[in-house]
């Protein structure tokens, strides 16, 4: 069975693997990293997103052998040092956009990589970079403000504070 | 999915070589590929990841003046660094898809399968760009055969892509609800010596040139001039998200867009 | 000033932190040691005759444990159905048995043949493969007038025909109701349809059961909305398990909408075949496989006709619906269109004469049952956009006439069955007016119209039943279970507070929520407070979540349990204090005797009941913890006006959604910030049903839209920012809180609103299209203006 070496929220890792192994699979399944979830198998649900080498991708959609070598980042390495939830996660919570709490992980890796190359994005941009991520519960008007919130701009303006 | 033995070849020659083997299959980005396997609707032996060989990856303007783009750059990198050559491209390129599958995605896998829905099919066709393989060069008119079929042969690569930059191009995209692939795409690029309508999307025979069209536009490039043409519906697919007509209609109104749209 | 702590507060959730983190534990997140994996094989087709099933070469595939087939489950029960209908003759629905495996037949795609259970589950698949079944096929029944037409092939042999029951409510003399039409001035007939839908919360269903040969103990870890609902069906009618050797656990669950309140094969079959393969079953559901195997939703086929006098008064409203009941009665499916549709169909209207119709009917499809609204927004769908269709016919405004109409008095009989206790449509629409900014609308449709786009306004009213429910009525009316909830608070020694529930919550903030309500009775922290939920060795017989009920119903059951726990604590204290129990005072968390400077703290008198040393232990009992069961009087009335404003593009026929404004009267509210959260993704569902989503079959009975390639889910970009107004209050008068509910008046009110208003575009642009069903997809809306 080939082998697999990753650094996984920067501990390195390294497991047994099939070729059919999906990075989502080797997350959840080999290293208990059970945050990156799965909703589809279409690729298009966007809960399993996790950074490859600093880029969002769909962890289901990405075999476990395509990411040798690589710097994998998840949910659970989003907090900072100190424990406490991070600016994304903060503002996630404050201005409640989370519900059931099933695609806020993807939510979360997605907004961190669309702050990171839009650091003040517009609605329209938030809500246009956040096409593969799908959530059921808030109508993402919580999310879309949390994300403007967690980029430093006012939301205090909108709708139902 | 069904087990398979997974490879990546630093080269194009190792990566020919790897795809020899029987029941081999390339691996592009895998957007497409893998949630099929996931439906266990492909069986490979021996799966051949090209995202390993880097010289099949990047965008740089060639000597001849076209834009060439390496047939394992994903789509993130099209949007990001076609725009200064060909701003259509680069446009088309960043909404394919969504951010992350666009972290995968490449043009040579896009190309490969050749979803009728596509958007890249549309901006080759348009362009009319050549496929450049690890064997032969195939111009985009030869490269298209129908909902996904190709002229590639058995095991070979697609190693870049030669667009001609046009003087104007603009793409037009309306997506279906769902899947977000164009529910019908229209790219039109302007050159010296003519105009090129690619249309995708509509046609049961995936992607195509709409020449009408393509002939009143290079007489005049002007919305106007192609006031009242229509592609007939037959032909069209209707589904679920549109019936023929639809489509068809789609085709007149986003050809207009795409005119009034380019730059 | 908002109140920072206690109800009326906006405390952040508790429960995010672990879901920000990746700490959750969703049920797919639990692996038992020693665990295989089941993998189900379906029926690709919609209706066959099984021949017969060869597991053999199966069974000696690697990894394989066991191949179960429905001949594994002769002698065990079926998926029971918990409501029974009694129709318009008298006579109970039709109730065809519903197999964990099937049994003779298949009856839509996805009804599952066989079952392999392996060491992996890539083993499990393969095998399943390597299953040959024997299929002879039989003609789809998917149409539902096609299914009830005489000489139809019937999907159930044992049945007479595939209508389920015909059933009627309001006035039942036809004579009366034609009558009411013949005198009226005016009447508007509308044909529609309320499209199935697939609920998909985003987390896949899963179950996990396990077995422990030395007690004979049973746990089943399941993605469900009710656990001790799940434990009794399963128990007392599927497997025939004793109930207190069984324990069902819902951990953390992503999302419900409904689909998550039935008993499922695939937790039954988990669990018997955890004892029959002496191990840990494990099955987690693909999306496409949930495509074909979750319960759907709406599925009515309806005629509605509103008889209106010369001044456009309301005289008479009659309706027929056919409703889909798929191949097989799941849970709860029977009442939905029945008991929780045709009881909402005099909406916010005082229409002196009704009749409701409904015609149920089995086809080869996935089951319906209740999803987000279950059975009102289908009820409000039709009078809302008949309304609509009115008032353009009579060419008055349609906010002056829904308001002409509006119940004004309270409590109000309905003439089909409900007493609304209270309400102010006048007020939420008000409400609304000054939301959605209906005056300026004017100007933005002129605005829209200078870049080639249509604009339209639409609005409608709503009101629903939730919190249910009486459990006497319900049982009067077929139900096979009570309506009830409970709630244990358990005060610990040291005074902080563990509140056992039965209500679930897989979104909807319990954990947050409740507390703030213990705390403000109690006044002491809230963080000295935690909800237990989801595990029915923990908690009390409660019968968990839907229907809008968790704070109205559960959280009566835990404000009574708290009453009781309050009134022992003061026994406690008036005895340390040597006082009177009758002049304890309880305030901020410090007990007083009332005209005295005399006090103990709470944790004074909790420690006093767990270390009773100077107690009265002749008078009660040490320990402070009470239970408290709730049988609510009567249904809940959330009410409600919604706008909105959306532009049309005439080429293409794409709807933009531009402004969605709500104002609701939820009565009290706990929790301003999950209330808002709760009507913003109520409404995102109902934009969704309006504009995108659409579960279709073909003709075949084949599914056509078995994934989010073709099921359009709503993303960030195909909706707005929403206005949610909840300040126009009319508390329920008859539980503690004075709360409604609101966890589907988003789902219920917004539909119409989003129908109302393209409709108002393409007239605007000269279009006369009366009506387009729903998604009104481009393709849809392009075609009406070219029809």
């Amino acid at each position: 069975m080939p082998q697999v070496s990753m650094t996984v929220n920067g501990k390195a890792t390294s497991g047994d693997v099939e070729g059919r192994t999906l990075l989502s699979s080797y997350l959840r399944d080999h290293l208990g990293l059970t945050g990156t979830h799965v909703g589809c198998d279409t690729s298009q649900c966007g809960a399993c997103v996790v950074h490859v080498d600093g880029e969002a991708v769909k962890a289901c959609t990405i075999f476990a052998l395509e990411a040798e070598g690589a710097e994998v980042a998840t949910i659970e390495g989003q907090a900072n040092a100190d424990g406490s939830l991070n600016v994304i996660q903060q503002a996630f919570q404050d201005h409640h956009g989370l519900q059931c709490g099933f695609c806020t992980p993807g939510m979360v890796m997605s907004a961190a990589a669309l702050l990171k190359d839009n650091p003040k994005p517009s609605e329209a941009e938030v809500r246009a970079y956040l096409e593969g991520n799908i959530c059921r519960c808030t109508g993402y008007h919580n999310i879309v403000k949390a994300i403007l919130a967690a980029s430093g701009q006012d939301v205090g303006a909108i709708a139902a504070e | 999915m069904y087990n398979f033995e997974f490879e990546q070849p630093g080269t194009i020659a190792e990566a020919a070589a790897a795809l020899g083997s029987e029941d081999a299959l390339a691996l592009g980005g895998g957007q497409t590929l893998i949630p099929a396997m996931k439906q266990r609707l492909n069986a490979p032996g021996t799966l051949v990841s090209l995202s390993g060989i880097a010289e099949m990856k990047g965008v740089c303007l060639r000597d001849d003046g076209a834009l060439s783009v390496g047939g394992g750059t994903i789509h993130a990198t099209v949007a990001a660094q076609a725009g200064a050559h060909y701003p259509a491209l680069a446009a088309l390129a960043s909404h394919i898809g969504d951010p992350a599958v666009r972290n995968r995605g490449t043009i040579g896998g896009s190309l490969a399968n050749n979803d009728p829905a596509a958007c890249y099919p549309s901006a080759v066709l348009g362009s009319g760009a050549t496929v450049v393989t690890n064997t032969r060069e195939i111009a985009a008119d030869e490269f298209f055969q129908g909902m996904f079929t190709t002229a590639l042969g058995e095991g070979e690569i697609i190693v870049e892509v030669r667009f001609p930059i046009p003087e104007k191009a603009h793409y037009e995209k309306f997506v279906q609800p769902a899947s977000r692939f164009a529910l019908t795409g229209v790219f039109v690029a302007k050159y010296a010596d003519g105009v090129r309508v690619a249309v995708t999307g509509a046609s049961e025979e995936g992607v195509f040139r709409w020449s009408e069209a393509e002939a009143a536009l290079s007489g005049e490039f002007s919305a106007a001039a192609i006031e009242g043409l229509s592609v007939p519906a037959d032909g069209m697919i209707g589904d679920l998200h549109g019936t023929p007509a639809y489509r068809a209609s789609l085709v007149s109104t986003l050809t207009k867009r795409a005119v009034a749209a380019a730059h | 000033m908002p109140k920072d702590s206690g109800i009326g507060a906006s405390p952040k959730r508790r429960e995010d932190v672990r879901f920000l983190t990746g700490a959750g534990n969703y049920t797919d997140d639990i692996n038992v040691n020693g665990q295989a994996y089941v993998h189900f094989l379906r029926s690709d087709v919609a209706h066959a005759a099984i021949r017969g099933i060869d597991t053999s070469a199966a069974e000696t595939m690697p990894g394989v444990v066991r191949v179960f087939t429905g001949a594994d489950f002769e002698g065990v029960g079926g998926m029971p159905c918990g409501w029974q209908v009694t129709d318009r003759h008298g006579n109970p629905m039709q109730e065809p048995p519903h197999p964990i495996l099937a049994q003779g037949k298949v009856r839509h795609v996805g009804d599952p043949i066989a079952a392999v259970v392996a060491d992996t589950y890539e083993q499990a698949r393969d095998a399943a493969e390597a299953i040959d079944v024997d299929l002879e096929d039989l003609p789809a029944v998917v149409d539902m007038k096609s299914a009830l037409a005489e000489g139809a092939p019937k999907l159930h042999d044992d049945l007479t025909s595939n209508l389920c029951y015909d059933w009627v409510l309001g006035e039942t003399d036809d004579a009366l109701v034609d009558k009411a039409f013949a005198e009226a001035d005016h009447v508007t007939t509308l044909e529609l349809t309320n499209q199935r839908l697939v609920a998909n919360p985003m987390e896949p269903r899963v179950a996990v059961g396990t077995y422990e040969r030395g007690t004979e103990d049973y746990t089943l870890y399941t993605t469900s909305q009710n656990p001790h609902v799940i434990r009794l069906l399963m128990c007392a009618f599927v497997l025939g398990l004793p109930e207190h050797k069984v324990r069902v656990v819902a951990p953390d669950v992503g999302g419900g909408f409904g689909t998550k309140i039935f008993h499922y094969a695939e937790e039954a079959f988990c669990t018997f075949a955890a004892k029959a393969c002496n191990r840990p079953v494990k099955w987690t559901s693909s999306r496409t496989e949930a495509f074909m195997s979750d319960a759907h939703g709406r599925d009515h086929v309806t005629k509605i006709e509103l008889a209106m006098d010369k001044d456009n008064n309301f005289t008479a409203l009659r309706t027929n619906t056919l409703a889909n009941m798929g191949a097989y009665l799941s849970t709860f499916s029977s009442s939905v269109p029945t008991w929780l549709h045709g009881t909402l169909m005099a909406g916010n209207y005082k229409t002196p004469c009704i009749q409701v119709n409904v015609k149920a009917v089995f086809t080869s499809t996935v089951p319906v049952d209740a999803y987000r609204g279950a059975g009102r927004p289908e009820a409000t769908f039709q009078i809302e956009r008949v309304i609509d269709m009115a008032a353009r016919e009579r060419g008055v405004d349609p906010i002056a006439l829904r308001r002409q109409n509006f119940i004004t008095e309270f409590p109000y009989d309905t003439p089909v069955a409900l007493t609304y206790d209270t309400g102010d449509y006048n007020g939420t629409m008000d409400k609304l007016e000054a939301a959605a900014d209906i005056a300026g609308f004017a100007a933005r449709r002129a605005e829209s119209e200078k870049h080639g786009k249509l604009r339209g306004l639409g609005i409608n009213s709503y009101i629903e039943a939730c919190g249910i429910a009486p459990s006497n009525i319900v049982g009067m009316l077929g139900a096979r279970a009570g309506l009830y909830d409970a709630a244990t608070v358990r005060v610990n020694a040291t005074g902080s507070i563990s509140v056992m529930v039965g209500a679930h919550s897989h979104g909807q903030g319990h954990e947050t929520a409740f507390p703030q309500v213990v705390a403000e009775m109690i006044g002491i922290d809230e963080s000295q407070i935690e909800i237990v939920h989801g595990d029915t060795s923990k908690i009390p017989f409660g019968m968990g979540t839907y229907g809008s009920r968790s704070l109205a119903v559960c959280g009566s059951a835990m404000v009574r349990a708290t009453e009781k726990v309050i009134n022992k604590a003061k026994k406690i204290a008036a005895h340390l204090m040597e006082a009177s129990d009758a002049d304890i005072e309880l305030k901020d968390g410090v007990f007083s005797v009332a005209g005295t400077d005399k006090s103990v703290a709470w944790g004074d008198v909790t420690l006093t009941a767990y270390v009773p040393h100077n107690f009265p232990l002749e008078e009660i009992e040490p320990g402070l913890e009470e239970t408290a069961f709730y049988d609510p009087a009567n249904f809940t009335y959330p009410a409600g006006a919604y706008a909105c404003e959306v532009e049309v593009d005439p080429e293409t026929g794409k709807v933009t959604i531009e402004r969605f404004s709500a104002a609701d009267d939820f009565g009290n509210i706990v929790n301003p910030m999950i209330v808002d959260g709760q009507v913003h993704g109520g409404i995102g569902q109902g934009i969704g049903q309006a504009l995108l989503e659409g579960c279709v079959y073909d003709e075949n009975g084949q599914l056509l839209s078995g994934s989010y390639m073709d099921y359009a889910m709503p993303r960030a970009d195909d909706v707005p920012f929403y206005t949610v107004d909840h300040s126009s209050q009319t508390p329920c008068t008859h539980n503690p809180l004075g709360v409604k509910g609101c966890g589907e008046a988003g789902a219920i009110g917004s539909p119409p609103s989003v129908v109302n208003a393209v409709i108002d575009a393409l007239q605007s642009g000269g279009n006369e299209v009366a009506h387009i069903d729903m998604p009104l997809s481009p393709a849809r809306v392009w075609q009406a203006m070219n029809g």
